[in-house]
């Protein structure tokens, strides 16, 4: 089981987002686009990237591909299948549903 | 892609560790390529291995995973113990390809359906109650006027169908062909419309070509008839041949599926009914009635319909018995009482005659099998032992319990399905070779053994079931094993050899009960393959002789005083049929006038020289003269004597034999011979009356004949060597005879020991292999406790104990435990008689011999198996054992 980190469930949501907005990136560059995006606020995991990476391949929301670089290692690519455009916007609908809800209750106290 | 993915994976597992191990490397480098310090980037990734796990997990199945691990893993266990592996394997194929055949066998001839549609609606009528031979009897034979009204009776409920017995019979296809020997059967012609079946070519029989007696020469063959004579060629329609009084014209070939309905039998040729000799006569059983039940009528009902109109005609025939039955046996012969059994699988006397001789041998095989589980549980214990600090540390570094016991029963099942697969090959081997031992060698029964789902189910089935049996035990003592204790080296042993002699125990009951009954089996065979036959067939060669028409008597002996002239030829005489050829005729007695007697006896023809050539004694008065006749004189044997005449000397004494159409033909006793036996080696000798070969009608005058059989004595002491040239010179001395079979009377005698002898040899067989593996049993389980108890030998042997001793102490326990073994053998096997005594002759279980022999030869067996054991028990160093601890 992936620890509990400062993102409580929303990695899948950012992973697909940013592989959504930018197509074929490498783990390591999708961990550095989540902290650029905030500003530094979120953090994903090295160890909790790579299995959520590896059971969205799985689930086929994500397809991987290897190719090599200039110094000769390789590298795994990630990009978003059909299914895993579907997933986010469900995702995404469910963030929106579950934050407007929270902010609701703030907003009664 | 998902499921298929992860099961490609776990097939490539080390490729994905090695793929995730370096996704993983090729991150930490972009890190330090970003700036950040290399040890930090690693620490920040955690361990690497758990990295690596937890992706692994997400990739593949996990637990087919584990299995896969776990039988790469039992096989490097099993390939580490060749021998011990290779024992196992070799007693679990031969019992568990045992059972496999004995399960075909079974299946075959007891439980297969019928290939006809509504199988499972099929019955067969049956008469049970007390025979003319006194004794209570369940005969399926059935009259055909009889049928016709109980086909009436049920017709809106069921559908009657006739079926002749098949019968072996000669056909030729031209007059000067020679004869050919094919199994007809007569059917009704709208039994293949009622069984659902299709024409292969031609066509097949319908209602209409089964109405007039005697007017419907049509045949239908069957599909392996038409493969192996006419080799499938379309033009057999249309061809003809004759069989008995008829010329047939082949009509049709029906589907492969079918081959008549007498399981062990394969019928070639089929007939309508009403081609028939005995069609017309209600005093002619010959053939089973099948009722087919309609799709929603049950058996009670339809039972219950058929039950008047059989009454009604048992009564009709009843009142033509006066004066040629009994009181009594009129009496028995209304008091007996119609019934519908299920006949699904088929009704044949193969099922009948084999039907417990297969369950016992399957019983047999089961405890074979059940004491080489027994084995490998203990071998596997053994090892276990020997495994414990492996197991202990695989708990230590975290391996649940299941996971063991997996492990453990993935090596059982390892063992158990090399074991089937070399079992297999057995079964496929060894089944049919015991059906080409049933039955006569020149007409073997045929019975279907396919090897298809409901075998490999069965063997599926076993595989599964033995490897629970001797693997769940232990597996399961393995996963409860304490890591601390075992890491220590402690843990008590005892607890191992108590659950190791338990199973001894067992081992050994079972091998009693196999080798009791294998003696049962053997002694049954010795008694009745030396039974006394009252006669001599050493170098008697007996030829079944046909002609198409009846032949005068004179040609008769024609033929007999030509053989004479032939070379090798010591005797030669006429009889009916040949002593215990199966065949048979009988009647009741009349003597003085008396009412007729309640029991059957036996007639057979004979020719003058007959009793000479059978070397069968003649007590007193004289043989056969040319010109004796039936009616007129007959020669009778001792059990007749004493029967009709208190023991008294009856030669010239009168008889009469009642005959099924009210005459009485009478008889003078010219003759007393000693008892000889004419049917089978098992029933007493019954009263015995021979009468001439040659008969006379009312008028006096001479009866033609057409059939006989050549009672040839040879001087060469292997008689078959003369049967081609005797077969010639019968057609030569007369052209219109043939000969149709020729048999030694050994050969003879012998048809009637072969279910025994099959029995004493198979029961034997898998008696020796009992005792084998009960033998490597104990010496295994013994050489395991010396081994384990080999610091404390050493210890005893150092304080001053004798080798007497240390011998006593090492077996006393397994000594008591063959001890307690053979009582619940003894009682097993005395408690389980009872269910075979069928299958026994004049044994006595309460003969020591049959307890005793058994007996012996396991205590035997355990002597042999405790001596290496001991042996090292003795030899063992007591300086050298307590220096290496």
């Amino acid at each position: 089981m992936p620890k509990p980190d400062s993102l409580q469930g929303s990695l899948d949501l950012l992973v697909l987002k940013i592989l959504s907005r930018r197509p074929r990136l490498h783990g390591y560059a999708i961990m550095s686009a989540i902290a650029d995006s905030s500003g530094d606020v979120l953090r994903a995991e090295e160890g909790s990237l790579y299995p959520a990476l590896h059971r969205m391949e799985e689930a086929g929301w994500i397809r991987a591909e290897w190719i090599t670089k200039d110094s000769g290692r390789r590298a795994r690519l990630y990009e978003l299948t059909a299914a895993g455009k579907k997933q986010l916007a469900a995702e995404e609908s469910r963030w929106q549903a579950v934050t407007s809800a929270v902010n609701r209750v703030l907003r009664t106290v | 892609m998902s499921l298929w993915s992860r099961i490609a994976n776990v097939l490539r597992g080390d490729r994905l560790s090695r793929e995730i191990d370096e996704e993983l490397e090729s991150h930490i480098e972009a890190a330090i390529e970003q700036g950040r310090d290399p040890a930090e980037a690693r620490r920040a990734f955690g361990s690497a291995l758990h990295q690596r796990e937890e992706s692994r997990d997400i990739r593949l199945l996990p637990w087919l995973d584990s299995l896969r691990a776990d039988t790469v893993f039992g096989w490097r266990q099993i390939k580490k113990n060749k021998v011990a592996s290779a024992a196992a394997v070799l007693s679990l194929a031969l019992s568990i390809g045992a059972c496999t055949s004995a399960f075909r066998l079974i299946d075959a001839l007891l439980l297969r359906p019928l290939p006809v549609a509504g199988s499972e609606r099929l019955y067969v009528l049956t008469v049970q109650g007390i025979g003319p031979s006194g004794e209570f009897r369940i005969s399926d034979s059935c009259e055909y006027p009889l049928f016709r009204r109980l086909r009436a009776a049920v017709k809106d409920q069921a559908e009657l169908i006739a079926i002749s017995y098949a019968s072996r019979t000669d056909i030729s296809y031209a007059p000067d062909q020679e004869l050919e020997k094919v199994h007809g059967q007569y059917v009704s012609g709208w039994m293949f419309g009622s069984f659902g079946l299709r024409p292969a070519l031609g066509r097949l029989f319908t209602e209409r070509d089964d109405v007039t007696p005697g007017a419907h020469p049509y045949a239908v063959i069957s599909y392996d008839y038409w493969r192996r004579r006419f080799d499938r060629d379309p033009k057999v329609i249309g061809r003809t041949f004759r069989m008995d009084k008829y010329i047939f014209e082949i009509v049709g070939v029906v589907e492969e599926r079918f081959t008549g309905t007498e399981t062990g039998v394969a019928v070639d040729i089929f007939a309508p009914t009403m081609m028939y000799g005995g069609v017309t006569r209600a005093d002619w059983s010959w053939f089973r009635t099948w009722a087919l039940l309609k799709p929603d009528a049950s058996a009670e009902p339809v039972r219950d319909r058929l039950r008047p109109p059989f009454q009604a005609f048992q009564e009709e025939r009843a009142k033509g018995f006066g004066g040629t039955m009994s009181k009594r046996g009129i009496d028995n012969f209304l008091n007996q009482s119609l019934q519908l059994e299920p006949a699904g699988s088929g009704r044949s006397d193969l099922q009948k005659n084999y039907r417990l001789a297969l369950l016992a041998l399957g019983i047999l095989v089961a405890l074979v099998l059940l004491i080489a589980c027994a084995n490998v549980a203990n071998l596997m214990t053994a090892q276990a032992v020997a495994r414990a600090r492996e197991m202990a540390l695989r708990v230590s570094i975290g391996a649940g319990r299941w996971r063991l016991v997996q492990l453990i029963l993935i090596e059982s099942a390892w063992l158990a399905f090399l074991a089937v697969a070399v079992g297999g090959l057995f079964a496929w081997w060894s089944a049919p070779f015991v059906v080409n031992m049933i039955n006569p060698p020149d007409n073997p029964a045929r019975l279907s053994l396919p090897a298809d789902w409901r075998v490999l189910g069965f063997g599926s089935a076993l595989a599964f079931s033995v490897t629970l049996l001797f693997g769940l035990a232990p597996a399961l003592r393995v996963s409860s094993v304490k890591p601390v204790s075992a890491l220590k080296g402690g843990e008590d042993p005892h607890a191992r050899r108590r659950s190791m002699h338990a199973l001894i125990a067992v081992q050994v009951a079972f091998c009693f009960v196999v080798t009791f009954i294998a003696g049962l089996f053997v002694a049954t065979f010795d008694r009745l393959s030396n039974q006394h036959t009252g006669f001599s067939s050493e170098r008697i060669l007996t030829l079944d002789t046909l002609a198409a028409r009846r032949q005068p008597t004179a040609y008769w002996d024609q033929v007999m005083e030509h053989l004479r002239s032939a070379p090798g030829v010591e005797a030669v005489a006429l009889s009916g049929w040949p002593l215990l050829s199966g065949n048979g005729w009988n009647g009741f007695i009349v003597v003085n006038g008396a009412p007729p007697s309640e029991t059957l006896s036996y007639f057979l023809n004979v020719s003058p020289g007959w009793i000479d050539a059978m070397k069968i004694r003649l007590i007193d008065g004289r043989d056969f003269r040319a010109g004796d006749s039936f009616p007129g004189v007959a020669i009778v044997n001792e059990a007749f004597a004493r029967q009709y005449f208190g023991g008294e000397n009856p030669i010239g004494k009168w008889f009469e034999k009642t005959e099924g159409n009210g005459s009485r033909p009478r008889c003078q006793i010219v003759g007393l011979v000693a008892d000889a036996r004419y049917r089978n080696m098992r029933e007493p000798i019954t009263p015995t009356a021979y009468v001439p070969f040659h008969g006379i009608d009312l008028s006096g005058a001479w009866q033609p004949r057409s059939a006989g059989t050549l009672i040839v004595r040879t001087s060469s002491s292997n008689p078959a060597a003369l049967a081609s040239l005797l077969r010639q010179e019968v057609t030569r001395a007369r052209p219109e005879f043939l000969v149709s079979n020729v048999r030694t009377q050994t050969e003879l005698n012998r048809s009637h020991t072969i279910r025994e002898r099959l029995l004493a040899m198979l029961a034997l067989f898998f008696a020796v292999v009992a005792l084998l593996l009960a033998g490597v049993g104990l010496y295994g389980v013994l050489d395991y406790s010396v081994l384990q108890r080999r610091r404390e030998i050493g210890i005893r042997m150092a304080l001053g104990a004798q080798a007497a001793d240390v011998a006593r102490r090492v077996t006393v326990d397994m000594f008591a435990m063959v001890l307690l073994g053979a009582v619940a053998g003894v009682a097993l096997g005395i408690g389980s008689v009872r269910y075979i005594e069928a299958l026994l002759y004049q044994v006595k279980t309460t003969d020591v011999r049959v307890l005793a022999l058994p007996a012996l030869a396991i205590l035997a067996a355990a002597l042999l198996a405790a001596l290496p054991a001991v042996l090292r028990a003795v030899r063992i160093d007591p300086v050298k054992m307590l220096r290496s601890e």
